[in-house]
């Protein structure tokens, strides 16, 4: 079975380390902030200029004065800060955010990672994803294998324009968790129930496939 | 004798000056901490072919968007622009041109226009449609594109507090892009909640300080939420 949005979320989270400062985008990416392991201490970033964001707010605490990067309201966890823009981009550009997660439409062998346009359909901007790309080393993008209609997003070379040139190294997918080294896709683990064979299929670029694929556990 | 003394009484004096062709820095991330009297201001007097520089260009009916029916906007520098219809129409029909810039590059773009930098190296956008055109100049073996300042001949900021001197506090996340905002303007004009005398802000606690500051009013604001999310209370 493919993993759903929270079992994606739920993965992306056992990569978190105490003592880490994230960032997580919108949409799955989200998500996590949900399977946080309680025995760590991470603080979330919010590119508009949060450090430290909490859950969404009750009604009496909401503040208009308070948003995250998707413009959402939310509130702050003991400890955040708040900063200018310029700051908060000090802190991504000069490689001071420990993990970055974002969704995306393609990645391709190369890391090249396609996220944002979609020419003469979805024209809205990169917002701080192409900062956020090539500001971060350790970056996770989520997103489905392949689309609905069952067309790879894991490319020998992205179709759409580019959010960033070369800097993904880890994908994962709703079917597998793959590296992108030296050129090639490599499958490091699979979701439940799903075979080598269907991520082979939907995996377009050139993908290396270790004797044993452990599978995901939830 | 105004000397050190930045307050305006009504909007028209906060906004004079403003003429067809103009550039004006805005500050805010959506609609939070947008000067929307200020805009709204923009909007009466009717100033039309302007470059607004702003990370976002509000939604159809508040914020940045009340300027695109009397198409009062020529060109718009911006991060992210995807909440108006309108903006979407006269960007498809090429009423409006539109330089998308990454949200980082554009904050770095108004600080650096503030700061009296001309241009910077940067990372982001390497390889990607925003590199089209610029200089590329390695650095200890990593590419950069070289990206240039940004003035206005106006800057429109919201912040929380002000003294009459103009120096300025912004509230929790309303701060974003105003401080770069504030200092990047010919002419920066700031509305407050509150006006306070001066002495009375902790100079320890000033986000930004008179100096960039010309005219400062106070409004009234309707602070406008785009994505309101909520728990349940007893929820966690």
């Amino acid at each position: 079975m493919a993993l759903s949005r929270e079992q994606i979320a739920q993965r992306v989270a056992r990569e978190m380390r105490d003592g880490y400062y994230v960032n997580l985008g919108i949409g799955i990416p989200t998500l996590v902030a949900n399977y946080i392991p309680e025995d760590i201490a991470v603080m979330l970033h919010s590119e508009n200029g949060l450090l430290g964001m909490g859950q969404f707010p009750s009604e009496a605490e909401l503040d208009a004065d308070l948003i995250n990067a998707g413009k959402q309201t939310v509130t702050m966890t003991t400890g955040a800060s708040i900063f200018d823009s310029a700051e908060s981009f000090a802190m991504i550009r000069g490689g001071h955010v420990d993990l970055t997660v974002l969704g995306a439409f393609e990645v391709d062998v190369n890391g090249n990672i396609a996220s944002y346009m979609i020419p003469g359909k979805l024209i809205k901007g990169m917002g701080g994803a192409m900062d956020l790309v090539a500001g971060a080393d350790n970056i996770i993008v989520t997103m489905t294998h392949a689309s609905k209609h069952g067309e790879s997003k894991l490319l020998t070379q992205c179709s759409l324009p580019l959010t960033g040139k070369g800097c993904i190294k880890k994908v994962l997918t709703d079917l597998a968790l793959i590296e992108i080294k030296n050129g090639k896709f490599h499958l490091l683990e699979r979701a439940p129930g799903v075979t080598v064979d269907e991520i082979i299929k939907l995996t377009q670029g050139e993908l290396v496939v270790p004797k044993f694929v452990p599978e995901m556990r939830f | 004798m105004t000397g050190l003394n930045k307050v305006v009484q009504s909007y028209q004096d906060a906004m004079a000056g403003l003429v067809d062709g103009m550039t004006i820095i805005s500050g805010g991330f959506g609609l939070c901490g947008i000067p929307e009297n200020l805009i709204a201001e923009i909007k009466r007097k009717g100033t039309k072919s302007l470059t607004l520089v702003s990370n976002n260009c509000g939604v159809d009916d508040f914020g940045l968007g009340v300027l695109l029916p009397e198409r009062q906007i020529k060109k718009i520098i911006a991060s992210y622009v995807g909440e108006n219809a309108e903006f979407e129409r006269q960007m498809m029909s090429g009423e409006l041109e539109v330089e998308l810039t990454p949200q980082g590059t554009l904050a770095e773009k108004m600080r650096a226009g503030g700061a009296g930098i001309p241009a910077f190296y940067t990372a982001t956008g390497v390889g990607t449609l925003v590199a089209a055109g610029k200089t590329e100049r390695q650095f200890n073996d990593r590419d950069y594109i070289l990206e240039q300042a940004i003035t206005g001949d106006f800057a429109i900021i919201k912040a929380w507090k002000a003294d009459r001197f103009g120096n300025l506090v912004y509230r929790k996340t309303a701060r974003n892009f105003n401080p770069m905002a504030a200092t990047a303007g010919k002419i920066t004009v700031a509305e407050v909640e509150e006006l306070v005398e001066p002495g009375a802000l902790d100079p320890d606690e000033i986000h930004t300080p008179g100096i960039y500051v010309n005219r400062v009013i106070q409004g009234t604001f309707e602070k406008r939420i785009e994505q309101r999310t909520t728990r349940a209370s007893g929820e966690s």
